[in-house]
């Protein structure tokens, strides 16, 4: 049992957000005076019982964590998967003593370093010598540890010709392997890492995720977030799901990234969004309902590439306007996390569309162009130039492979998730 | 939690002792071991804020030299030569302005750049753990700094007035100290509000230019009348100032004692107002800030 590392038990973590009330269309003066004053005296009530203030007329409480219990032995290697707002980020903001948990408890042995973005206090003025002094003594590395691993953090990061440069005059991509290098070389018994590879080049990754790997063989325990499948497959052994901040499943890593697809799955078209609350903006227009629907306005639960889609995103407004400047998007992420694509109205010549109070607006997707797998949507809406509504994994696309080139053949999977309308030609030419 | 502290080759047999429990609303007993293990992460801090101050200046360091030098020309001239108050003894009146000017530009540096630590390190709180208490510390650092450049000032003017200092002198380290605290407090106080409400980043600039004035820098804290003298050092810089000036200035500068008394009480009153609320704050800064 002197094994276990990470003991958590019922662990919990609210936040308490305020809502806006709904406004009429008509503001009176006397109502405006009478909200704030009534603003003011809430405030003023939270102010002297020491609580921190929320805006807005009526309070939510949000658990981003509730009732989570698991157990870490020593030298696992655990990645954290689930959703963006299940609860990942604020698992480990607790774990890494950033906030405190709101129920329940946590026994940690031994030291936590908690790399939650590289780079975390870098700065600009300095030169890269200064900073990986700066950098080691803030995630608790002493100065005489810091120079006894100058050399390596150096030859990692691979800016020898740089070290007395000021950090502001760094490519990003020099000032992310330095960052991660000095992150690296600490030696804390537990190292809590937050989707760093989703930086710097392909080879800087693959070399993180050997250093990474590295640090766990030596018998220290990693816990790893990402969206990246692939990377949480090859570093970890063990896997947690968590979903709307419960832990959902814990086990092998395979089953665990099978749970989470499924998880994804389940949430699949005709995704009701009236209901959701991790939106931003001001409501002004809000999604309530996604539809992909085939080129004859049939509902599909599944689609093909190939296919011609229309996506229909149901909103309701405050208010109707005509040729109004509005622009809808809605970005398109793989399972692996990448960003692949994004089709928005405005860049695609339609900046001006009208709004009614209920309706829809729909995209067009001809030809449907992306490989089998699950896609994860971010929806978005402005109108005049104000973000109206904006939701992250609002719906996901759920992929089959169809006949793109209408020649019955397809190239191994593995090749790459989008596919381009193309045609070849040979002709005689120059040397 | 990673202790700097221990050295690497004690890790494998304080490994099994160090058990860190996290609950709700549970003071971290070892708070105070704590700070000292991230010692080196103080130094480290304060060294950054008084290398980057000067790093992207044309005239650098001479900026620490001439902001108090013109302000307590500016003093001198208002107050002794148009206003003609009264210096104390015989001491030359832009000494005995320098003499305040010494803690209150400690004073005011420290509690402006304390006041605003917290969210100007908003990236560094909500993505790591140390103890915060090192943030608004290590800022005071640097205006420490400050006050060393001063102090050779002082000495180059006590030069050219040829003016030697009395045994008074060696006890300038106890006021210098009381100084810091003096500014501690308050600064401590302020930056745990300023994370919740930040109206009070315009209340510092204020309290800063106000105090110029309402504390004794451009006149002998003598020109008070007698009566009204205790109320006046519940201003704990009154106690600070009077402190420094009859150090400086020897048997020149009498301390009104119950009155220094008084700003003593009012500099550990703040104090302990600060650090509380610091650290009943501290644990909501990440969800906060």
């Amino acid at each position: 049992m002197s094994d276990i590392v990470i003991k958590a038990e019922n662990l919990g973590k609210s936040y308490t957000i305020g809502h806006q009330a709904e406004r009429g269309r008509y503001l009176a003066l006397r109502d405006v005076a009478m909200q704030n004053a009534r603003e003011l005296w809430h405030k003023t009530k939270d102010l002297l019982r020491g609580r921190p203030i929320v805006l807005g007329a009526t309070q939510e409480e949000i658990w981003a964590l509730k009732d989570v219990s698991f157990e870490i032995h020593r030298g696992e290697a655990v990645g954290i998967i689930g959703r963006n707002g299940a609860g990942k980020s604020t698992l480990l903001k607790v774990l890494g003593r950033i906030t405190e948990p709101t129920a329940g408890r946590v026994t940690i042995k031994g030291r936590v370093a908690s790399l939650l973005e590289v780079g975390t206090g870098f700065h600009p003025e300095l030169t890269g010598r200064e900073n990986i002094y700066l950098n080691g003594a803030i995630f608790g590395m002493t100065r005489s540890e810091i120079r006894r691993k100058f050399e390596e953090i150096v030859a990692f990061a691979e800016v020898e010709r740089f070290l007395d440069t000021p950090v502001k005059r760094f490519s990003s991509g020099m000032y992310v392997r330095l960052a991660f290098a000095v992150a690296a070389h600490l030696e804390p018994e537990i190292l809590v890492v937050d989707e760093v590879l989703a930086v710097g080049d392909a080879q800087f990754q693959k070399k993180c995720l050997g250093k990474m790997g590295a640090v766990s063989q030596e018998g220290r325990t990693v816990l790893f977030v990402s969206h990246n499948m692939a990377a949480v497959q090859q570093l970890c052994q063990q896997g947690m799901v968590l979903s709307a901040g419960a832990l959902s499943y814990c086990g092998a890593i395979g089953d665990s990234i099978r749970n989470y697809m499924q998880d994804v799955k389940a949430t699949v078209v005709g995704t009701e969004l009236a209901n959701r609350k991790d939106r931003k903006g001001s409501q002004w227009l809000k999604f309530t309902r996604v539809a992909i629907c085939d080129g004859l306005g049939n509902e599909l639960r599944q689609v093909m590439s190939g296919e011609n889609l229309s996506i229909r995103l149901y909103y309701q407004a405050r208010g109707e306007m005509r040729k109004a400047s509005v622009n809808v998007a809605f970005n398109v992420r793989s399972s692996s996390g990448y960003l692949l694509l994004n089709l928005n109205s405005a860049d695609s010549g339609q900046p001006l569309l009208d709004i009614f109070e209920h309706g829809y607006f729909q995209c067009d997707w001809l030809r449907f162009n992306l490989r089998s797998g699950v896609y994860d949507c971010t929806l978005f809406c402005s109108v005049n130039g104000e973000i109206a509504d904006w939701m992250q994994s609002a719906f996901i696309l759920n992929v089959e492979d169809g006949d793109y080139y209408r020649t019955g053949k397809l190239v191994d999977r593995a090749q790459g998730d989008v596919l381009v309308p193309c045609s070849w030609a040979s002709q005689p030419g120059a040397k | 939690m990673t202790s700097p502290a221990s050295p690497v080759i004690d890790a494998s047999t304080s490994r099994a002792e160090v058990e860190l429990v996290l609950e709700p609303g549970r003071a971290d007993k070892n708070y105070w071991i704590d700070l000292w293990r991230y010692r080196e992460l103080f130094l480290i801090l304060a060294w950054r804020d008084i290398a980057v101050r000067y790093k992207q200046t044309v005239i650098g360091i001479l900026w620490a030299v001439l902001r108090p030098l013109l302000t307590m020309v500016v003093l001198a001239v208002v107050f002794g030569r148009v206003a003609k108050l009264p210096s104390d003894g015989d001491a030359p009146y832009p000494l005995l302005v320098f003499a305040a000017m010494l803690p209150w530009t400690l004073f005011a540096t420290s509690l402006t750049d304390a006041s605003n630590s917290l969210i100007g390190s908003a990236n560094l709180i909500s993505k790591v753990y140390f103890p915060r208490l090192i943030v608004p510390t290590a800022t005071i650092v640097s205006a420490f700094a400050d006050f060393l450049i001063s102090l050779a000032i002082l000495a180059a003017m006590m030069v050219y007035y040829r003016f030697a200092p009395r045994w008074h002198i060696a006890l300038l380290p106890l006021f210098t100290l009381l100084a810091l605290l003096a500014s501690l407090g308050p600064g401590l106080w302020i930056t745990a509000l300023n994370v919740k409400y930040r109206d009070f980043r315009y209340v510092i600039p204020f309290v800063a230019q106000f105090g110029l004035y309402v504390s004794p820098v451009g006149f002998s804290s003598g020109v008070i009348p007698e009566h009204w003298r205790l109320l006046y050092s519940l201003n704990p810089m009154v106690g600070v100032i009077d402190g420094f000036r009859w150090c400086i200035l020897g048997g020149n500068s009498p301390i009104n004692w119950s009155g220094f008394a008084l700003s003593l009480g009012v500099v550990a009153f703040f104090l302990w107002l600060g650090i509380g609320h610091f650290r009943r704050m501290e644990r909501t800064f990440a969800d906060l800030i």
